[in-house]
């Protein structure tokens, strides 16, 4: 892999980073669809979830809100790049091996 | 078995503009599913044959900043808070059928290990805040940036703020529909709260894909040539 794109995915993941690290002060209101259904008396429908692993953003086993917030947020970045970076490594590996001539063509 | 206090639960709420589960019946679940998995099937089709070798980081990165941004929950009006859904964004910069596994991979997570968004709902949620936001919102800032040339940086922005814009409001109404057929909520009622309350959410939703926009142009322009901002293959 070339340099400029681990700049690229440095720069990117940093700023994804720093943006989680102000998750604390995130507004706590309920948001569009929590709003409606508490106005309109359907909020009582939801099912709690089968299970819990980092539910509501909270980091467990961290005692202070904020930093289990922010954990949760740093974990979730690092996660979802992984995977959407794997999955389009794998399909820009598949979309190669098809082109019969990679290097050829006319594309500028 | 609990491991948090839950008092601290009520402080914090779950960044969820994602149906849980209990709002939708079974039918309209499985259709989410099903127009999902299709959907997907034709992105991986059509980005197999397209991505590059700085798609993957490019689609990597996005997919953080998308996670990262839709913790942030600003404040609308009435004690309502609303966050980013990212599709439009995702679809101006990676061009549509990226954009939408990008957003699968971002709100299945949220299912799986934040527990936000239900499982049975996971279809659903997918198709409303991923598959329809990039497609709509990929054919209205295509459709501008075509009127633009291109060229005038304030008309991409205004271009890209009215697909983000749109794609909320398409997102939200859709939303509404798949709650009145599983008589959740009568249609009546629940279209008109939702298509107001995100209306307010959909301003900050095409402002920040706008602020987005303008950021990777002048610090990465080179970037944008995947997407259609610059031209399209």
């Amino acid at each position: 892999m070339k340099p400029r794109y681990v700049g690229l995915i440095a720069g990117g993941l940093g700023i994804a980073v720093l943006i989680t690290l102000f998750s604390p002060f995130a507004s706590s209101h309920p948001d569009g669809l929590e709003r409606v259904a508490e106005d309109k008396g359907f909020s009582g429908l939801a099912d709690s979830p089968p299970y819990e692993l980092i539910s509501d953003y909270v980091f467990p086993w961290v005692d202070n809100e904020d930093l289990a917030t922010v954990l949760s947020g740093i974990v979730g970045v690092l996660i979802v790049a992984a995977v959407v970076f794997a999955v389009g490594f794998l399909l820009s590996r598949a979309g190669a091996a098809q082109r019969p001539n990679p290097r050829g063509g006319g594309s500028s | 078995m609990a491991l948090i206090d839950p008092s601290a639960l009520q402080t914090i709420e779950a960044p969820a503009m994602h149906i849980p589960d209990g709002f939708l019946s079974a039918p309209v679940a499985g259709a989410g599913f099903a127009l999902t998995v299709a959907a997907v099937a034709v992105a991986v089709r059509r980005t197999n044959r397209t991505l590059g070798e700085r798609s993957a980081p490019l689609m990597g990165v996005m997919a953080a900043f998308i996670f990262a941004a839709q913790m942030m929950n600003f404040p609308v009006a009435g004690g309502t808070s609303g966050h980013l859904l990212g599709g439009a964004l995702a679809a101006i910069l990676l061009g549509p059928w990226a954009a939408i596994i990008v957003m699968s991979a971002v709100i299945g997570v949220q299912a799986l290990m934040f527990q936000d968004g239900g499982l049975a709902a996971l279809g659903t949620n997918v198709f409303n805040m991923g598959v329809v936001t990039a497609l709509l919102g990929y054919a209205v800032y295509a459709g501008t940036s075509r009127l633009a040339n291109g060229r005038r940086l304030w008309l991409r922005q205004a271009g890209a703020f009215a697909a983000a814009w749109l794609t909320v409001q398409a997102s939200a109404a859709l939303t509404a529909f798949e709650l009145a057929v599983s008589d959740t909520s009568p249609l009546s009622v629940v279209l008109p709260s939702m298509m107001g309350v995100h209306a307010l959410i959909g301003i900050g939703e095409g402002l920040i894909t706008a602020a987005a926009l303008s950021f990777v142009t002048a610090t990465r322009r080179d970037l944008l040539s995947t997407g259609v901002a610059v031209s399209e293959e």
